[in-house]
């Protein structure tokens, strides 16, 4: 038994980055998911979602839950990565002047995801997009 | 003082409920349903936050509390206020006034809640330490306390864990008139209450043992008690019972009341429901590192409590003008209360997380239902009216998972299904009955909504 939930989430739309965590969480809570594992993956997903709407153009959320875990994957159609290891590093950033103005782009996206994941896989294709899948286990 | 279960101070009136829907759908935490046609309260939800009585049109809520016959047994009779009390009464009452109305109406000893509030200001200064992580919440506001424990768990850790005004001026109260030879069976405390969330956590403290207080007056009643006996003519000086007020005391209890001397980088919000939002905010780590939040359920504060008489806005502003009168609370030192000691009773235990909006306990099953939900709510109309006696579509179709409730409740279903002769029209009827009561919708003239505010 799992349960499956779908986001959709626009690049450029920073003011709804933000909304499938929250809905997330409010349904770990309600499977008395304990509270530490519930912030490690709202943190990682905010994160993900913030990473979409900086650099792609559309993005596709789909968290399973299953018993002991949280699988989510994040799809996303964009600009792809270059250089995954070197996007990992904290504060590498590509974000523009105009993101990092709102107050995101600081680099630590997929260092925080790393952080907060226990099982984290990056797969990117340049000028096509990006498939963030992580897992964390509760 | 009863103290079984947990303890609630708002009720029902089933007599005058005329089930209209308006408080269900203001509760913050769903903790409202309408059954046989009346409101039925959730006690596992309930924070005691008042805004259902704060939205009945017929006054079908009440909230139990002492009256004031029950002071004559002692010898010593504090009364405890808060100082919105004062705010509530227009200009032509002075402060004697209306203390000296509180001395006619038998009380020996008066006391306004706020004071010596520095000592509070330093205890609370000194439990930022307990927190590990993220801001101290403070914990004046019971309902909020309470809020916090059942819907943001995680965030239980991090309200201060200090007592309440009035429990300051409980402990200052007694030891003042233990030195001057009263014995503690002679003295009765007497806390007159603003809400019903303070009144609930009076007589159930949530991280305490159990709270000094003899009994708790609702201040409208003390209000109304007090109207018959005041005059303006009445100008006996009673400043010596005000001696320890200060500016921050009087506007303690007020937005700001506590973030303008904690200062660093503190946010005072006010409004349960925007409270609630903000905490949603503050779990998902997307607010900037915070020193102290100033969380009050009612907006504008105790000036807005539900047991007040009169507009939050002029009880702050007079307020404001009083405040602006008093000395700041450094310039204040009680010489005769014992500081440390007092301040020492001023520390509770930590609060404890009560989540109680989780599903089920094996986690499978709670899967199993969150599925169940989703699909249920694809067949839901999703216009929230309430007909069905749930605060919401989504609410309708938890109900009906933890077998609280059916698919045929909402109303536009059962249309449907008479429509596809499903359910024979009599049946439907029957079911109706049975949600709204019987002979509800019989017209009567006496039935009312809320009005429309444009007339």
């Amino acid at each position: 038994m799992a349960l499956e939930l779908v986001f959709e989430i626009a690049g450029g739309d920073f003011s709804n980055a933000g909304k499938a965590s929250s809905q997330i969480k409010k349904v770990l809570k309600q499977l008395n998911v304990d509270v530490r594992s519930i912030k490690r993956i709202v943190v990682a997903l905010y994160e993900a979602e913030v990473n979409v709407a900086a650099h792609a153009w559309h993005g596709k959320i789909t968290a399973v839950i299953s018993e002991n875990d949280i699988q989510i994957v994040v799809a996303d159609t964009g600009p792809g990565i270059e250089d995954i290891e070197q996007a990992k590093k904290p504060g590498f950033t590509t974000a523009t002047k105009e993101v990092r103005e709102m107050g995101f782009g600081a680099g630590m996206g997929l260092s925080n995801i790393e952080k907060n994941t226990d099982e984290l896989l990056i797969e990117s294709l340049v000028s096509k997009g990006t498939i963030v899948t992580f897992r964390c286990f509760f | 003082m009863k103290n079984k279960g947990t303890y609630h101070a708002i009720k029902v009136d089933d007599l005058k409920c005329i089930g209209c829907t308006h408080c269900m759908r203001i509760c913050p935490t769903e903790a409202i349903r309408l059954k046989d046609g009346k409101a039925v309260i959730n006690e596992m939800r309930c924070v005691d936050c008042g805004n259902c009585l704060r939205a009945c049109p017929v006054d079908a809520f009440y909230v139990e509390h002492d009256d004031l016959s029950g002071i004559g047994q002692y010898k010593y009779r504090v009364v405890l206020f808060p100082s919105v009390f004062v705010g509530q009464f227009p200009e032509v009452y002075s402060e004697n006034n209306i203390y000296a109305a509180l001395l006619k109406l038998g009380f020996t000893h008066i006391y306004e809640v706020e004071q010596p509030v520095s000592w509070l200001m330093e205890a609370i200064r000194n439990s930022e330490e307990i927190v590990a992580e993220g801001p101290l919440i403070s914990s004046f506001c019971p309902a909020i306390v309470r809020l916090i424990r059942s819907k943001y768990p995680a965030l239980a850790g991090n309200i201060s864990q200090r007592k309440a005004p009035h429990d300051l001026a409980a402990i200052f109260a007694v030891e003042n008139l233990k030195k001057q030879g009263a014995q503690p069976h002679e003295i009765g405390l007497f806390y007159v209450t603003p809400c019903s969330a303070k009144m609930a956590a009076v007589h159930q403290p949530v991280a305490e043992a159990e709270s000094m207080i003899t009994g708790i007056i609702s201040m409208t009643d003390l209000y109304n008690h007090l109207m018959k006996v005041i005059s303006s003519s009445d100008n006996q000086d009673s400043s010596e019972y005000r001696k320890y007020l200060s500016s921050e005391g009087i506007l303690w209890s007020l937005p700001r009341g506590e973030t303008s001397w904690y200062g660093k980088r503190s946010i005072a919000i006010d409004g349960i429901h925007n409270v609630v939002k903000f905490l949603e905010r503050l779990e998902n780590d997307e607010v900037p590192k915070l020193d102290f939040l100033e969380l009050r359920s009612c907006k504008q504060g105790c000036a807005g409590g539900i047991l007040l008489t009169g507009n939050r806005f002029l009880t702050a502003e007079r307020l404001q003008k009083r405040a602006a009168r008093y000395p700041h609370s450094t310039s204040i030192d009680p010489a005769d209360g014992e500081k440390e000691q007092i301040i020492a009773r001023l520390c509770t235990k930590e609060v404890e997380a009560n989540p109680v909006f989780i599903l089920d306990d094996n986690r499978i099953k709670a899967i199993e239902k969150l599925n169940k939900i989703n699909a249920i709510v694809c067949q839901l109309p999703g216009i929230d009216c309430g007909g069905c006696g749930a605060p919401n579509c989504h609410a309708l179709a938890e109900d009906i998972v933890q077998g609280q409730a059916r698919m045929t409740d909402c109303i536009f279903l059962l249309q449907e299904y008479i429509r596809k002769g499903k359910i024979k029209p009599e049946r439907a009827g029957k079911m109706m009955e049975r949600k709204w009561g019987k002979n509800r919708f019989d017209a009567d003239c006496n039935k009312k909504g809320g009005r429309n505010e444009g007339f």
